[in-house]
């Protein structure tokens, strides 16, 4: 395993790579490809942090925590809500901010504030020839050249190893309400969802629990507000179902951006995205033994029985993601839907533009 | 500003391409006509003209995409036009190119309430897509301010921003999904009514390309319904430095309000003579913005107002009606009228760090006397992007140069403060030569990587958003290629 301690060193270690580099900042989101291990872990601390213009600046190993620890000594957080993997995955190890956006990962507020690429403002990355690239700044408003920074959010190491990512922060909300609707089918649910999120409550989550049919729809702001909008919701909504409304519920939101209902469960764990009223129609197709729903029912986690090919049965427009399952089905299957026809060539393109040698995490991307 | 010398070969081949095209498209959607070409031979970057070779105007996906391929083909290259409104010269043609407008497509393809999505034709402006959408009570969140004129074609490849991006985002933060012609004719579906993309995040790339990846025909568009209500309220300071710290001081006690715009003193006095709207005569002014029901507008105002009053202010309006409102919001809505009434002007859009403010102001107003050309900066203060105004008189010999060099100075300020050339409106052929400044040669070389990708003969606009040395070699080849 190589720590590099600084991204020269980094870029040396690439350069110097005789073989395939398995890029890993935490290891806890269950990614590692084959090969010898190029860990971010050594680059680690805060550049700058301006709580005033909602700007941080780290290196791509920090860890997670100590992010979300900093940022809320100002009352600040990322919102973007990254999940965390290991509970759903059996991982240990320490999550890492360059491993959220490496992963483009986002939990139930993506509906509201946008992805973790939405907050992305700059990146610093190592590329497949050892060469150090900056894109993007520290500015939330910036359209000089390419944004790379996008591309490089999502990528998981494929097109460069990040070093250093600036980030948008916001605001922590004072206070939050979440409106819970009982005894709803999948159908109600979507219909709920998207009559509270076509509300103007700025709602901040809303998920279903297809195994306790509960609906959860989420405000957030200063307490009278968050009040407010909540009582205004549970009347909105009274002609779906009956409502309650509860003033925190963090634990809650917690356990729905990590999956926690299918956790320490056997089988096959899938990451599904379509549009929310494609779900109400694709569901009966997937066959799976629990379903969960976030993003007003757009994102559907499935747990199905180990080894099963989900893609098959996806008729709709999306995207589904193999999050949890044996080595062997992860290569047979592939983790990520391939590209559809003309984008496929552009995807590899890209990969050999920025990896000639093809040794930044092989394969794990098509 | 240099341009690359136009191809003699392509222009011999103008009657034979003009033909070919006819083959694919109405007689009325090919413009060879000099005097009719003239029409697209600038945009809103008025100082630089060249008619095209030729214009056409589509009406489809399947035209544009068989304008292309035979373009493709004769090795012709094609600049994407929207509405022509980019005041960075997106749109500037050389005299071998084939102009592509997608005006004609304008129409509404969906509109879908349940899912919060519109899906249109780019050529359909800005406004318009709030307009679709209006009934219900939804809208599209971007709002550049060219938005009654500019088109969705253009905000993606510019990816436009507006005065409301500092709680909805720019267009990249807005935009799900895109039909694309790449150069070749190929055309790809990129992302959809879904959210995010299952491999490598081409979307985001394709937005803020200048149009040099590709053409994007059709858009699925995130929409929004409506706050309960939204009002402002005006503070004037006394300095520079004093309003910077009160709108840090805003940020950091959590509240995020939709629109913080800052104006100082001579677009203030600019503003006043033009619209009188009644604003008080000091360094700076604020407008601040916030969303809500009537509570909470009240709410939110009671801490903006406390904190304001805490740095002291020559003048605190608050809108006491939906009249006072629009009184407050007349002055800084009239600042470039107000501006052009005047004088010739330059407007710029490089962005700095909130915390550099009254460094940059300071440093703008020393240079501002060392080329003797007035500056008034209106200004995005929540989110950095300034908007320095330089005015100049065109009519008198070298003023426009002596501004180019001004404003180049300031953007470079920008980059050296922790920001970056242009915020919003993009790179094309204004900020094009000022480049290396921000990024290094590999930083830029890692950008040409994409675009060989896309668009490896290097026909798509190809002018534009790298300086011409750095992409000299790349466009050689595709000219000896040809």
């Amino acid at each position: 395993m190589m720590t590099p301690g600084s991204e020269a060193e980094l870029a040396e270690a690439i350069t110097g790579a005789s073989g395939p580099l398995c890029i890993q900042g935490g290891g806890t989101r269950g990614l590692a490809v084959e090969g010898e291990v190029l860990s971010t872990r050594g680059l680690s601390g805060v550049e700058l942090y301006e709580p005033g213009a909602l700007t941080l600046v780290v290196s791509a190993g920090t860890p997670v925590a100590d992010v979300e620890a900093l940022l809320a000594k100002e009352n600040q957080r990322l919102a973007f809500e990254p999940i965390d993997h290991r509970g759903l995955l059996g991982t240990d190890g320490t999550p890492t901010i360059g491993g959220v956006i490496a992963a483009n990962v986002s939990g139930p507020r993506r509906i509201q504030a946008g992805a973790a690429r939405d907050h992305l403002l700059g990146v610093r990355f190592v590329d497949g020839s050892g060469q150090v690239v900056k894109n993007g700044g520290r500015v939330m408003k910036n359209v000089t050249g390419y944004d790379l920074v996008k591309l490089m959010c999502g990528a998981h190491g494929t097109l460069g190893v990040l070093t250093e990512v600036a980030l948008k922060v916001l605001p922590r909300a004072e206070a939050a309400a979440t409106v819970t609707l009982t005894g709803l089918d999948l159908p109600g649910a979507v219909r709920a969802m998207s009559a509270a999120l076509g509300s103007p409550y700025d709602v901040t989550g809303a998920a279903y629990d297809a195994e306790t049919y509960q609906t959860h729809i989420r405000v957030e702001g200063f307490r009278d507000s968050a009040a407010y909008r909540g009582a205004e919701l549970v009347k909105l909504l009274s002609p779906i179902a009956m409502a309650e409304v509860q003033e925190d519920a963090e634990s809650l939101w917690r356990g729905i951006r990590d999956v926690a209902a299918f956790q320490g469960r056997d089988g096959d764990v899938w990451r599904v995205s379509v549009k929310p009223t494609d779900a109400v129609e694709l569901v009966p197709h997937l066959e799976a033994e629990a379903l969960q729903f976030d993003w007003g029912g757009g994102l559907i986690w499935a747990l199905v029985p180990a080894g099963t090919e989900l893609r098959n049965r996806i008729k709709v427009p999306g995207h589904a993601t193999l999050v949890r399952a044996a080595q062997e089905t992860r290569a047979r299957l592939g983790v990520f839907q391939p590209k559809p026809g003309p984008l496929t060539a552009v995807s590899e393109g890209l990969r050999r533009q920025f990896d000639p040698r093809g040794i930044l995490n092989p394969g794990l991307m098509g | 500003m240099e341009m690359p010398s136009p191809n003699p070969a392509i222009l011999a081949r103008k009657a034979r391409l003009a033909e070919r095209l006819l083959a694919v498209l109405p007689a009325d959607a090919v413009i060879q006509d000099e005097a009719e070409t003239r029409a697209y031979e600038c945009d809103a970057l008025t100082a630089y003209k060249c008619p095209p070779l030729l214009a056409v105007l589509p009406r489809s996906t399947q035209e544009v995409s068989a304008v292309l391929r035979i373009c493709h083909e004769e090795g012709v290259p094609v600049v994407p036009r929207g509405a022509g409104t980019s005041l960075a010269g997106g749109a500037l043609p050389t005299a071998d190119c084939v102009i592509l407008g997608v005006a004609r497509m304008n129409e509404v393809l969906e509109t879908d309430f349940e899912n919060r999505i519109i899906r249109v034709q780019t050529g359909r402006t800005n406004l318009s897509v709030s307009g679709a959408v209006e009934d219900e009570d939804f809208f599209y969140a971007p709002d550049p301010s060219s938005q009654l004129a500019c088109a969705i074609a253009g905000n993606i490849a510019m990816n436009s921003g507006g005065a409301h991006c500092l709680k909805y985002g720019v267009t990249t933060n807005n935009l799900l999904g895109v039909t694309m012609v790449m150069m070749d004719g190929t055309v790809a579906e990129i992302g959809g009514a879904h959210l995010d993309a299952g491999g490598l995040d081409l979307l985001g790339v394709i937005c803020g390309s200048e149009g040099q990846l590709g053409v994007v025909t059709e858009a699925t568009l995130r929409i929004l319904r409506k706050p309960e209500g939204a009002r402002p309220v005006l503070i004037g300071y006394g300095s520079n430095e004093v309003a910077g710290a009160c709108v840090s001081d805003i940020i950091k006690a959590g509240v995020l309000p939709v629109a913080i715009e800052f104006m100082d003193r001579p677009c203030i006095e600019a503003c006043e003579a033009f619209a009188k709207a009644d604003y008080p005569m000091c360094e700076a002014l604020l407008i601040i913005e916030v969303e809500g029901s009537e509570a909470e507008i009240e709410h939110q105002l009671g801490l903006i107002t406390e904190i304001a009053r805490s740095h002291n202010p020559v003048e605190l309006r608050e809108a006491g009606d939906a009249d006072e409102a629009a009184r407050i919001w007349l002055g800084r809505k009239s600042a470039f009228g107000a501006m052009g009434q005047i004088n010739d002007y330059m407007c710029l859009d490089g962005t700095i760090p909130v915390s550099s403010l009254p460094f940059v102001l300071r440093r703008i107003g020393e240079m501002s006397k060392e080329f003797g050309l007035d500056v008034a900066n209106v200004f995005h203060a929540g989110d950095g992007n300034m908007h320095p105004l330089i005015l100049f008189d065109a009519n008198k010999p070298g003023d426009l140069e002596t501004c180019e060099a001004f404003g180049a100075e300031i953007l470079k300020l920008c980059v050296e403060a922790g920001g970056c050339l242009t915020g919003e409106h993009g790179v094309g052929i204004e900020k094009r030569d000022l480049m290396l400044h921000q990024y290094s040669a590999a930083d830029l070389e890692a950008q040409l990587k994409v675009k060989d990708v896309f668009d490896p003969k290097w026909l798509l606009n190809p002018a534009k958003v790298f300086p011409l040395s750095v992409t000299e070699g790349r466009r050689a080849v595709a000219l000896a290629a040809e």
